[in-house]
C-alpha cells in the first residue's frame, strides 16, 4: 500500500450468531431455512405483554467469546433498547447493549507481510437480529415481504479499533476471527447464510501541507464475502480521495457526519445512502424488561476452563512439535480443530510428520474437496491412513501405487494391508523369487544380454524394464539392479 | 430547555409519524412541559447515586437453550395488516 497518496484506516464491525438452538429471548428455533414466519411467538413478534427471558447458553457462549478475543468481562451489565421504526423490527426497537456492554478492550493478532500485527477490540456486545425483508422484483408500487423467522436470534457484536490499515488487513483479521469462532463452536461463520456479517468503517489520511486530514467516515455495508469486504474498502478510500481532492471536507467539519454507504458488488461500486441517525436518534434506554447480569470470577473461570487451545498458540505448538513450515501450519489450522486432531493423531500413528502433512494436506484435503465434505465425515480414521503409510515404507510401494491404495481405501473401505493385497501391489521380496524371473528375462532379451557384454551399458534397461513388467513394478529397484548385475556378470 | 418545533419535527420523522402544522405546534407545547418537568429533576443532586439500571433488585434470571413451539404461520399472521403468502406484506422500502 505503499505508494497510495493516503493512509487508510479501516474498523470492523463483524456480527455473528450463536451456535444457539433458540433465540435470544424466546424458545423459537434458530434453524436455517425454515418456512418462512414459522419459527416466530408473541416475544419475537413483539406482540404486547410478552416478556422476554434470556438464553444462558447465548451470553455463555459470547462469554467465550470474548475470553479468546482477550476482552475484559463486565462484572455488570445489562440490557437497552435502540429504537427505530422498521418493518423488520416488529417491536420498533432492538434489544441490544448500550452503556454497559459485557465485554470490552480485547485485542485479536493477524499474521501480515509485516508480521504480526496486534489489532485492538473496543467492545464486544449482545444483541438481538432483526427480520428479513424480501423486496418484490419489478420496481415502485410493490410490497415488500417480511419474514420475522431470524428476528430475535442471537447475535454477537464485536467492534474493533480503527487499526487495520489495508484491505488485506481487513480479510486476514476476518479469517482470523471466522478460524477462532469456529474452532470453539461459537458460530459457524456462513457468510451465505448470514451467520457472519461485516460492516465497515473507512476513512482516509491524506498528508498535505498543514499536516494530515482525516475524511469524513463511511460505514459500508451489504458485503457478503471476504472478498468483496477487501474490494469496497480498497474501492471506498479511492473514492474518498477523489471526493476530498473536489471538495475538501475533512471529518469534524460542521455540517459533516458519518454516512452509510451499501457495496454493490456486481458493479464493485459503494453507494452513499443517507445520513447515518446519530446515536442520540436511537433515543437509548434499559431494557425494563429485562432484567440486568452479574458475572463473578468463578463464571468467568468455568468458561475459560473450556476454551482450550486457540488457533494462535496451536500454531505455534505445530511448528515446533512437527517440525513443520509456517505455511503448512497454516493450511493445517485453517482447516479447524478436528483436522488438526486428525493430523496429530496421523502422525504419531505413522511416525512421521513431514509424511502424515503430505497426505493430509494433498491426498486427504483434495478428497474432502472433491466431497465437500468435512474431515469428521471422512470414511478412513487416522490409524488406518498411518498404516498406509507405514506399509508404502515398509514394502517400498512407489507414491503413484500407495495413491492407487489410498485411493480404493477411501471409495471402497478396508484396511491398507487388504487392499495393497487385493491390487496386486504386494512386494516380491523373495531373492530367490526374482532371481528367477531376472534369468528369465535374460533368456528372452538375448541381444540386450550381448550388447551389454559389449560394453553397451544402457542395454541392461531392457532387461530391468521386462522385470518391472513381469513383478507389475512390485519389485524393489535397488534389488532388480542387484541380482541383474550380478547374474549378467555371471552369464 | 426549549423544544423547538423543528425538534418535535425531527423525533415525529424517527417515529415515522406525519404530523400537521397544527399537531406539530401542540405537540411542542406537550412535550416541552415533560422536558422541562425532566429538567427539574435534573437539578436534583445524584453525585454519590448508582445509575439504576432495573427497578427491582434482581439479576441473573436465565432460561435453558431448548426449543419451545413457535406459533403457528396462521397465528403469527393473523395481525398481519396484509398478508402475501405466507409472509407480512408492507409498502415497500426502498432505503
Amino acid at each position: 500500500m505503499a505508494d497510495l497518496p493516503y493512509r487508510i484506516v479501516i474498523g470492523l464491525e463483524v456480527h455473528v450468531q450463536l451456535l444457539t438452538q433458540t433465540k435470544l429471548f424466546c424458545g423459537c428455533s434458530t434453524r436455517f431455512g425454515q418456512p418462512p414466519n414459522s419459527a416466530t411467538c408473541p416475544v419475537c413478534l413483539g406482540l404486547p405483554g410478552a416478556l422476554p427471558v434470556m438464553n444462558r447458553r447465548a451470553f455463555d457462549l459470547a462469554v467465550k467469546a470474548a475470553l479468546a478475543l482477550n476482552c475484559r468481562i463486565a462484572s455488570f451489565t445489562k440490557w437497552d433498547r435502540k429504537n427505530y421504526y422498521y418493518p423488520d423490527l416488529p417491536k420498533n426497537y432492538q434489544i441490544s447493549q448500550y452503556d454497559l456492554p459485557f465485554s470490552s478492550d480485547g485485542h485479536l493478532d493477524i499474521q501480515t507481510p509485516e508480521g504480526t500485527k496486534r489489532i485492538g477490540i473496543i467492545r464486544a456486545h449482545l444483541e438481538e437480529d432483526a427480520g428479513k425483508l424480501l423486496h418484490e422484483e419489478g420496481g415502485s408500487g410493490k410490497d415488500s415481504l417480511v419474514d420475522l423467522n431470524r428476528t430475535g436470534t442471537p447475535l454477537l457484536e464485536i467492534v474493533s479499533q480503527p487499526e487495520l490499515s489495508a484491505p488485506e488487513e481487513a480479510k486476514a483479521y476476518l479469517e482470523e476471527l471466522r478460524l477462532l469462532l469456529k474452532a470453539l463452536e461459537i458460530s459457524d461463520c456462513e457468510m451465505q447464510e448470514g451467520s457472519l456479517r461485516c460492516d465497515a468503517n473507512v476513512n482516509i489520511h491524506v498528508p498535505h501541507a498543514d499536516g494530515v486530514a482525516a475524511t469524513p467516515i463511511v460505514e459500508v455495508k451489504n458485503l457478503n464475502s471476504f472478498r468483496a469486504v477487501e474490494r469496497a474498502i480498497k474501492f471506498e478510500a479511492n473514492r474518498q480521495y477523489g471526493q476530498f481532492q473536489s471538495d475538501g471536507k475533512k471529518l469534524g467539519d460542521r455540517g459533516v457526519s458519518k454516512a452509510t454507504a451499501g457495496w454493490d458488488d456486481v458493479r464493485g461500486v459503494t453507494v452513499v445512502q443517507r445520513r447515518k441517525e446519530e446515536a442520540s436518534d436511537y433515543r437509548y434506554f434499559p431494557d425494563p424488561d429485562l432484567v440486568p447480569i452479574e458475572v463473578d470470577s468463578a463464571w468467568i473461570a468455568e468458561v475459560r476452563a473450556l476454551l482450550g487451545e486457540l488457533p494462535a498458540a496451536q500454531r505455534t505448538r505445530l511448528q515446533s512439535q512437527y517440525a513443520l513450515s509456517a505455511y503448512d501450519t497454516e493450511v493445517i489450522t485453517r482447516q479447524g480443530r478436528p483436522f488438526v486432531a486428525y493430523f496429530e493423531e496421523l502422525a504419531r500413528g505413522c511416525g512421521d510428520a513431514a509424511e502424515a502433512k503430505n497426505w493430509l494436506t494433498n491426498e486427504i484435503l483434495q478428497t474432502l474437496n472433491d466431497r465437500k465434505s468435512d474431515v469428521r465425515a471422512f470414511p478412513q480414521p487416522a490409524d488406518a491412513i498411518a498404516e498406509l503409510i507405514r506399509e508404502a515404507k515398509a514394502t517400498g510401494l512407489n507414491k503413484q501405487r500407495a495413491r492407487d491404495v489410498y485411493a480404493h481405501m477411501v471409495s471402497e473401505g478396508g484396511t491398507a494391508k487388504e487392499v495393497i493385497k487385493k491390487l496386486g501391489f504386494t512386494p516380491v521380496t523373495d531373492e530367490g523369487q526374482l532371481r528367477d524371473i531376472v534369468r528369465r528375462a535374460m533368456a528372452a532379451n538375448a541381444k540386450a544380454v550381448t550388447d551389454f557384454k559389449n560394453g553397451k551399458v544402457k542395454a541392461a534397461d531392457a532387461i530391468k524394464g521386462a522385470v518391472m513388467r513381469e513383478t507389475k513394478g512390485m519389485a524393489r529397484t535397488e534389488m532388480v539392479q542387484q541380482i541383474l548385475l550380478e547374474e549378467l556378470q555371471r552369464a | 430547555m426549549s423544544l423547538t418545533v423543528d425538534d418535535t419535527r425531527w423525533v415525529a420523522h424517527l417515529a415515522r409519524l406525519q404530523l400537521a402544522d397544527a399537531e406539530l405546534a401542540t405537540m411542542t407545547r406537550q412535550l416541552g412541559a415533560i422536558l422541562d418537568y425532566v429538567t427539574q429533576l435534573q437539578q436534583a443532586r445524584t453525585d454519590n447515586v448508582e445509575p439504576l439500571a432495573h427497578p427491582l433488585p434482581i439479576h441473573n434470571v436465565f432460561r435453558d437453550d431448548s426449543p419451545a413451539p413457535s406459533l403457528s404461520v396462521d397465528a403469527a399472521l393473523a395481525n398481519a395488516p396484509q398478508r402475501r403468502d405466507n409472509f407480512f406484506a408492507v409498502p415497500a422500502v426502498l432505503d
